[in-house]
Order: C-alpha cells, then structure tokens, then sequence
C-alpha cells in the first residue's frame, strides 16, 4: 500500500500542472487579445506585426508546453 | 477502480496514449541500433520523398503560368523567402536554403504524422534537440565568424544603465543558452501533446456511452492540430529568422 | 481479499513489465536516439542536398523570369499606351486639318458658284430686255399695222357709205375726213 501512496501523490502532482497549462492559456489569450486591440487601433501596422504576434504566442506557449512536460515525467518517467 | 481499468485493457480498444511514440524496427523484431531502419526512418524517408515531388517534379515543368503543384511549391518558397528577409535581414539570404529545409521538414513531418497510423519525427526530443542545437550553433559560429568578440556585445547592454548592466548580462546568457532547450522542447512537447489528447480521446471511444463526444473531440482536435503542425512550423522557422539576426546584427 | 492482493500484485506486474518494454516516455528511450539522430541527419542533408542544388535554384529562376516578364509586359503597355495616345493626338490633328480644309474648299466652291450665278443672273436679265424691246417693237408694228388696217377700212366703208347715200364725192374728201377724225 505504500508504493500506492507514491502512485497517489504522483497523479496529484501531474494535476496540478495542469494550472501551469491555464497560465500558457491565459499568457497565449493576452497576446491575441492585445494584437487585437493594437490591429483595430491602427489596422495598417497589423501586417508587419504577424510575425511578433506568433513569436509571442510561442514564448507563451512554451511554458505551458514545459508544464505539460513535467506531467508527462512525473507519469511516465518517474 | 483497479478492476475497472483491468477489464477494461482486456478489450481491443485499449492503448497506451504513449504507445504511437515508440521507435521499432520496421523488418523484425531486433535491437535498435544506429542504422536500423526504424519507423522514424520510413517517415522521414516518406518526408523527402514528398519534398522531391513537391518540390523537384512539381516545379521541372518551370512553367511562367504555374500548375497547381508548382504554385504550392512557389508558395512554400515566397512565404519562407519573405520570412527570411523581412526578420532576418537581406544579408540573411543566404542561409535561406538551409531555414527552408528546417522548414520543409518540420512542416511535413508535422503534417504527415497527422495521417493515421503514422510516425511523427519531431515529436522526439531527440530529432527536435538536433534541429535546435544546429540553429544554436549555426548561429554561434556565423556571430563569432562575421564579428568576432564584438559578438558577445549581444550580452552587454549598452544602452542600460552601467549598474544593471551585469545582472542583465547575466539574464541574457541565461535566456541564450535556454534558447536550443525551449526552441526545442516547443516543437516536440507541442506535437506530442496534440497526438497523445487524440490518443487519450480514442481511449475513451471504447466507452458506449461517451463515445460519440469522443469521436466529436477528436474531430475538433484534429483540426486544432492541422493548424497546430503548421504555426509550429512557422514558429521554429521565424525564431530561427530571429536568432539569426541576432548573429548577423549584435547590436541592440 | 486474497483475490484483490492477487489482482494488485498483477497490475503491478503489467506495469512494471509495461515501463520495461517502454521506458515510461518512447522519447526518454535513450537506445533509440542514435538511430533517430543518424536518420534525421541523412534525412536533412538529403533535402538540403535536393532543395539547395536543384528545387531552389529552379523555383528563383521561374519566379525571376515571370517577375521579369510581367514587368516587361507592364513597360511595353505602357510604351504602347504612349503610342496610342500618340496616335490619337496625330489623327486629332488630321481630322482638324481635314475639317479646315473641307471649310476653305466650301468657301471657294461658294464664291465660284456665286460668280457664276451673278454671270448668268446678269446675262439672263440683258436676255429679258432685249426680249422685251423686241416684243415691244412687234407690238408698235403691229399698233401701227391695225391703225392703218382701220384707217383704211373706215375710209372704204366711209366712201360706200357715201355713195350709198346717193352722194357723189371723190376718194379724197372722204379718205382726208376720216383721216381727221381719226386723229380726232
């Protein structure tokens, strides 16, 4: 019953990095959003911006990735 | 619960959400070794078998009105090109073979490691860790080849205050040397991610009662990761662009 | 409770074998990365190989020639358009030159018919007097002719009426009274 305890804590913590996933969740929204807002305010520089925009969206999203990561270590590696 | 998951594994339908991830051989059952022709063999085989009709049959008619094929083709090409020089500069251009491979593979092995039952290369870190650490040290070299030690003024920056100039000296080899780890992990975590939620979905469709929803989501997910398999593409493309205007541009 | 132990030591057993067969993460399975990384650098020099040599060169080559052609094709409508307008201010030109033309040609022909009109409007009336002093002469003579025409009627009617009356009196008498009478 021991080993079944290590196996409970362990699918508590893979839980719990799925708040991580909310935070890349919330990071990737602010960054659309804020595109948005700028892209109506002045639609002409829209264009030129794609470009940071997706750079933006990927440093964000990589960290959700990292959490999504340490869940998949937890399950399987550990 | 434990009962539940046992009978449960006894019908057909049940698989490890990880399992489509596993490197085998493709003739027998042997090791692994260095030259064994796995099933990340066949599917980056199948990559570059797409490129050359893609790329080389679709385009030999070097039509001024192109075909289909080759209107894809010149896509693919004016839309790697613009990145290259928009982000990267003119003087990038000539690393402009070398991103459009980086790209080209990327997006086909993303793409055809949606097709059922297939193998998808850069969901390993192994292959993505290779790709990162070549756009690394491309970039190092290229930096310390074209500007020597003014290269490290990249660190130095000199138009903070002279106090803070360490610390941020510090951050920025920090974030320099992370650069390989999460350019990397991005692209594997981001595909592994997507397949394993399928994966996981088609786990669930073995459940009559909540198998339609299932075969909805998976649906849904496929599409997501359509998309997904592309940006990701684009993403390690365009950061590859950036850091490579880093090495031919130091200064701030 | 012996059979749930049974069970548990089971399901330990399948997933113990499961990590053995698997390593838990395919991608933490480091027997494998050798073969991937070999793959994957035969894989990318390949493409390299294929893209640098032969697709990439290729694909430039088209697109360079259709931008040349297009802008080719843009420089000579626009070479042509010049000449069209060309054109159309020549033919402006000529149409203006004709229309002066035609108007002097008009002008000329008019005076030219006008002389002509006159010429003839004044020859046709010299015609018409000279017609009508001839009519007038004819019709003088003609007067003249029935005066005496009357003359002599009334003198020979003038003398059988005299001598109807029983009178004897010579011509003369009567052809001098009539002549005074018609005078009269």
């Amino acid at each position: 019953m021991e080993g079944d305890i290590a196996e409970l804590g362990k699918y508590i913590g893979v839980g719990l990095t799925a708040i991580g996933m909310g935070g890349a969740a919330m990071g990737v929204g602010n960054v659309a959003g804020n595109f948005l807002s700028g892209a109506l305010r002045n639609p002409s520089a829209a264009a030129s911006q794609t470009a940071t925009l997706f750079i933006g969206m990927a440093f964000a999203e990589a960290l959700g990735i990292f959490s999504f990561l340490v869940a998949l270590l937890l399950m399987f590696a550990v | 619960m434990a009962t539940e998951a046992h009978g449960a594994e006894e019908s057909s339908l049940v698989f490890h959400p990880m399992d489509q991830f596993i490197v085998k051989p493709l003739f027998g059952d042997g090791e692994v070794h260095w030259y064994t022709i796995t099933n990340a063999t066949l599917w980056m085989a199948i990559a570059v078998v797409v490129v050359l009709l893609l790329m080389v049959l679709g385009t030999s008619g070097r039509n001024r009105v192109p075909s289909r094929v080759q209107s894809i083709a010149e896509m693919a090409y004016g839309f790697v090109y613009k990145m290259v020089e928009d982000v990267a500069g003119k003087d990038a251009i000539r690393f402009f073979p070398y991103v459009f491979t980086l790209f080209m593979f990327i997006v086909l092995a993303n793409l055809l490691g949606l097709l059922p039952m297939a193998f998808t290369p850069t969901s390993h870190f192994s292959v993505t860790i290779v790709l990162a650490l070549a756009v690394f040290l491309t970039v190092t070299v290229t930096g310390f080849v074209l500007h020597g030690t003014h290269f490290l003024g990249l660190f130095w920056v000199s138009s903070a205050p002279l106090v803070l100039r360490p610390l941020l000296a510090l951050i920025e080899i920090i974030s320099y040397f992370v650069r390989p780890v999460s350019h990397s992990i991005r692209l594997a975590g981001n595909m592994m991610a997507g397949h394993a939620v399928i994966k996981v979905f088609a786990g669930f469709a073995a459940i009559a009662a909540v198998s339609p929803i299932s075969v909805i989501a998976i649906t849904g997910m496929y599409g997501l990761e359509l998309l997904v398999a592309f940006i990701q593409a684009y993403v390690f493309t365009i950061l590859t662009c950036v850091y490579l205007k880093d090495a031919l541009h130091p200064a701030h | 409770m012996a059979t749930i132990t049974e069970d548990a030591a089971g399901h330990a057993a399948e997933a113990a074998g499961h990590a053995a067969e698997s390593a838990g993460m395919p991608q933490l399975d480091f027997s494998t990365w050798g073969n991937q990384i070999f793959w994957l650098i035969v894989t990318l020099v390949v493409m390299y190989l294929i893209l640098s040599r032969v697709a990439l060169p290729r694909l430039g080559a088209v697109l360079a020639d259709r931008a040349g052609t297009i802008a080719n094709d843009i420089a000579q409508a626009e070479e042509l358009k010049q000449k069209a307008k060309e054109a159309e201010a020549a033919y402006d030109k000529a149409l203006a030159d004709a229309r002066s033309e035609a108007h002097k040609i008009v002008e000329s022909t008019r005076a030219e018919i006008q002389k002509d009109l006159d010429a003839a409007i004044a020859k046709a009336d010299a015609e018409i007097a000279e017609k009508v002093a001839e009519g007038e002469k004819a019709i003088a003579e003609i007067r003249a002719g029935a005066l005496e025409a009357a003359e002599t009627v009334a003198k020979d009617t003038a003398a059988e009426i005299v001598s109807a009356l029983g009178f004897s009196t010579d011509g003369a008498d009567v052809d001098a009274a009539v002549s005074e009478r018609m005078k009269g």
